[in-house]
């Protein structure tokens, strides 16, 4: 058994866990932050996906004794109070879901992907890009409408800004 | 997964030290393969040895053509090197190809090296670019390190500290990724020196790993150009056959791969 103690959404947190606990069950069961899903169980579906000192990653992969002393980031960090994230704005406004199983780990690889790219993204990178991240509903084509119209909008965002 | 007991190093030092006090132990690099491996069962390490948090494994060096990659670098920091695009831009390609965004920013070379995957993506980089492993104790050839289907040169205890080589004149790598893994159903690396000299290395497709082939490489050196890749053979005898692809179906692929490879070179 381990002391794990790690910063998530802000907030400092430590818990015991088994030293093979996951990052992702650490968060859904110690934490109780149950929006990031486990979705395959063989590190291809992406539902897990969180960010940790600001790069996207895959939690069921990656031991809670590895993330600590990290920065993690989770779906449920990202919203300012009541208002909704620009990226979750985008796939309600654009049906970018129907089941939502797969779609924590979708949001967060979208901003992930939004803060190398900007708004630069076009279609083909998009897809590229969704490469560790799978939806067996949509068939992708709205959720890559979403991440584009996110892009559009937070790199306005950013321009307007400077 | 089985039940594992967690070490962090802070040193290369200390790393071989608690690799080496515990039977059943492993490094622990980015964990994009052990990690994925044990929560199948089909990996049991007693201890882990995180080497994450050890400063002098990562980080990327260029000095003219001559390059070193630090064993903890992950495959996103050599994707995204400019010093590395403006020498090396093949393997900046080969990495940016590997696994999927999340995978990139955990994975590192020196895992991938280690691990030697007949489909990885790295060990053709290597062996192509003559590069050279540098261990904590000594430095291994590429041609020397890779030495059968997850088999290298390493000892017992041993660990990959860094990567070198000197950049050629033109490279490129060309993969035929298995749709659902990412990983090589067939990727041929091509390498061309200033004096002529050409590499030519394959992962994915051999029976026993990557491999040289001599046949492009000579007709390579004397025409470099996908056209002169016509009349080489390749035997399938010595390649895999799996559900994925056939060996006749990959020794077309390898051909294919090297000519795309020439030609984006």
């Amino acid at each position: 058994m381990a002391k794990v103690k790690m910063t998530v959404n802000g907030r400092h947190v430590g818990a015991e866990c088994e030293d093979r606990t996951l990052l992702v069950h650490f968060l859904r069961e110690n934490l109780a932050l149950t929006g990031t899903h486990v979705g395959c169980d063989t590190t291809q579906c992406g539902a897990c996906v969180v960010h940790m000192d600001g790069r996207s990653v895959k939690s069921c992969t990656i031991l809670a004794a590895q993330a600590a002393g990290s920065t993690i980031l989770t779906i449920e960090g990202i919203s300012n109070g009541g208002e909704l994230h620009p990226v979750q704005a985008a796939f309600k406004a654009n049906h970018g879901l129907q089941c939502g199983f797969c779609t924590p780990g979708m949001v967060m690889t979208a901003i992930d992907m939004i803060r190398r790219h900007g708004a630069n993204l076009d279609e083909a990178t998009v897809r590229a890009e969704l490469d560790g991240n799978i939806c067996r509903c949509t068939g992708y084509h709205n959720i890559v409408k979403s991440i584009l119209a996110a892009a559009a909008e937070m790199g306005g965002v950013k321009q307007a800004a400077e | 997964m089985y039940a594992t007991n967690y070490h962090r190093a802070s040193s290369v030092q200390d790393a071989v030290r608690m690799r080496s006090a515990a039977d059943e132990s492993k490094y622990l690099a980015g964990g994009m393969t052990l990690i994925a491996t044990m929560k199948q069962r089909l990996a049991a390490p007693s201890d882990l040895v995180d080497l994450r948090h050890i400063p002098s494994l990562r980080g990327i060096s260029v000095d003219g053509t001559s390059v070193r990659i630090g064993a903890a670098t992950t495959h996103y920091d050599v994707a995204s090197s400019t010093e590395l695009k403006a020498a090396c831009p093949a393997i900046c390609d080969l990495a940016h190809g590997i696994g999927d965004p999340h995978v990139r920013h955990m994975g590192t070379i020196g895992g991938s090296v280690a691990n030697n995957d007949p489909a990885a993506d790295y060990p053709a980089a290597l062996l192509a670019l003559d590069a050279v492993i540098v261990t904590n104790t000594r430095e291994i050839k590429a041609g020397d390190f890779f030495t059968g289907l997850f088999e290298t040169a390493l000892q017992d205890a041993e660990m990959i500290v860094a990567v070198t080589f000197d950049a050629p004149a033109k490279a490129a790598y060309a993969k035929f990724r298995n749709p659902a893994s990412r990983y090589a159903m067939t990727g041929v690396f091509v390498a061309r020196r200033d004096n002529g000299d050409v590499r030519v290395s394959v992962t994915g497709a051999g029976a026993d790993g990557v491999f040289r082939h001599p046949g492009m490489e000579a007709a390579l050196s004397a025409n470099w150009s996908p056209d002169s890749l016509a009349g080489v053979s390749v035997d399938p005898s010595d390649l895999m056959s799996d559900i994925h692809a056939s060996a006749e179906y990959r020794a077309n692929l390898v051909k294919v791969m090297a000519k795309r490879a020439v030609a984006a070179a």
